[in-house]
């Protein structure tokens, strides 16, 4: 791939650019090589997940939102749209249908735009292993907004609150009452909270039970959950005080939109504004980034260490230790001990 | 630490309006362990090529009933070649008269498959063209 990579890549080659992520998502030595050179000009785009529950509008709301941040002039002046849209891997045979790009029509033939289709294999918090490493590839290669739209997700798929700086929660009407808004999990990682299908009945009610799960959450000296407990394993502790002791503290905004038909859109696309001028202005950006940058290495340095532990091992000492915990003759803490002695 | 996964395009180009066979197909891929990418109906020969460039597919798999099949194949494997993507696979399935078969292999299409075809077969043809295992 040489040496002027980044060039290709800003200069628009398309074919060049997904067969980078096809290389980054196999995990090979090409990849890797690739996001080595693309890192240093990473850092500029503006990361936005959008997730909730399948069925929901998640694909459609994507549609709609990149054709109109194509053509705003607000937000960016007409800011390049990249979109990942992640659908999940059959646990049983390994193979996947992904079916995104069938709302997403509207988008073809826009050369600012780039979708990639990915599939989780095997990744459980809504998103693939290499998401965030295709948001990077993304970002060099000059996309200023990257949509990045989650499996359907269930209550507690909350790996994007890891990855994007502004997380769209999507709910459509009739799917819980008020008891199911306060409940932990995926609203809490809420930046923006979008009713879809707003021209379905109980549409309001919903809006006004998460509004009312708002102010309980908000309210002046309630224990507001900070991400930051999220963003990382061990939370730098001095970040979570300052975020709370922010006075402009982000409030997230109930938006209802009818994706289908293109309404609620203006208001949509002022909550990511005022969301990503309120990030800039807390220094909570800065923040974000280094604390995903943190939880990115951290997985990486344990998947690389139990990698190399495991291939140092002689696969007889594994499996003999494997049939004494099949056998229950020892527990998996203790089988973990064991090999871990052993390879001193 | 991840395999190589066979990337397959699954479109409808052109105007008929039925897809039940391109879904058949779309899930038979699926459970044979490739990543399916599905786009719906009425894509044009433009949007195809675009999608399977945006996708990085090893497969393309066309569903053609509506008869414009000897219209539509060759301007998609056009516009393949023109985005460089030249060793993309292509495959017809649909109603697709036999004499117009020789042509369409003739235009670069790998395989042809009418209606009653075992999709075990098809996805087996796959994997030998593509010269990969599925996992």
């Amino acid at each position: 791939m040489g040496k002027q990579l980044i060039n290709t890549l800003t200069g628009g080659d398309k074919l060049t650019l997904s067969r980078v992520l096809t290389q980054v998502e196999n995990n090979t030595a090409a990849g890797n090589a690739a996001l080595e050179e693309l890192f240093p000009h990473t850092g500029n785009a503006h990361l936005i997940g959008i997730t909730g529950a399948p069925g929901c509008g998640k694909s459609t709301l994507v549609n709609c939102l990149a054709l109109n941040l194509r053509q705003s002039q607000n937000v960016r002046n007409n800011p390049r749209v990249g979109i990942i849209a992640v659908d999940p891997t059959s646990p049983f045979t390994g193979g996947a249908l992904l079916g995104d790009r069938v709302r997403m029509r509207d988008l073809s033939g826009d050369e600012g735009i780039f979708i990639r289709s990915m599939a989780t294999r095997g990744a459980l918090g809504g998103l693939a292993h290499t998401t965030a490493a295709f948001t990077q590839v993304l970002d060099a290669a000059g996309y200023d907004i990257i949509l990045i739209e989650t499996v359907g997700a269930g209550q507690s798929e909350v790996e994007i609150a890891r990855l994007a700086h502004t997380v769209i929660v999507v709910e459509a009407p009739g799917m819980g009452d008020d008891i199911q808004a306060i409940k932990a999990g995926i609203l809490e990682i809420a930046d923006i909270l979008v009713v879809n299908k707003a021209d379905k009945p109980g549409a309001e009610n919903n809006a006004r039970a998460l509004r009312t799960m708002l102010e309980m959450a908000h309210s002046p000296g309630s224990y507001a959950p900070s991400r930051k407990h999220l963003l990382s394993s061990s939370p730098d502790k001095s970040v979570v005080t300052d975020v709370q002791n922010n006075e402009k503290k982000w409030t997230p905004p109930v938006i209802t939109t009818v994706a289908t038909e293109e309404k609620g859109f203006n208001e949509l696309l002022q909550a990511i504004e005022d969301h990503h001028n309120y990030l800039k202005s807390s220094g909570e950006w800065e923040q974000r980034e280094q604390a995903n940058l943190q939880l990115e290495f951290e997985i990486l340095i344990r998947d690389t260490l139990t990698m190399r532990w495991i291939e140092k091992l002689p696969p007889s000492v594994y499996e003999s230790t494997m049939r004494d915990l099949y056998q229950r003759k020892i527990a998996p803490h203790t089988a973990v001990e064991k090999l871990l002695a052993y390879n001193k | 630490m991840q395999e190589k996964k066979i990337r397959v395009l699954i479109a409808k180009p052109g105007l008929d309006g039925h897809d039940r066979g391109a879904k058949v197909i779309a899930r038979a891929l699926r459970d044979a362990g490739m990543e399916v990418i599905y786009t719906g109906l009425r894509q044009t020969p433009e949007m195809i090529a675009e999608t399977a460039l945006q996708e990085d597919v090893d497969v393309v798999g066309l569903s053609i009933l509506s008869g414009a099949h000897n219209v539509l194949v060759p301007q998609i494997i056009e516009k393949l070649k023109q985005n460089g993507q030249d060793e993309v696979l292509v495959f017809v399935g649909g109603i697709i008269p036999k004499k117009d078969i020789p042509d369409l292999l003739n235009a670069g299409v790998t395989a042809v498959y009418g209606p009653g075809t075992n999709t075990h077969q098809i996805s087996e043809d796959i994997i030998k063209a593509t010269q990969r295992p599925p996992k």
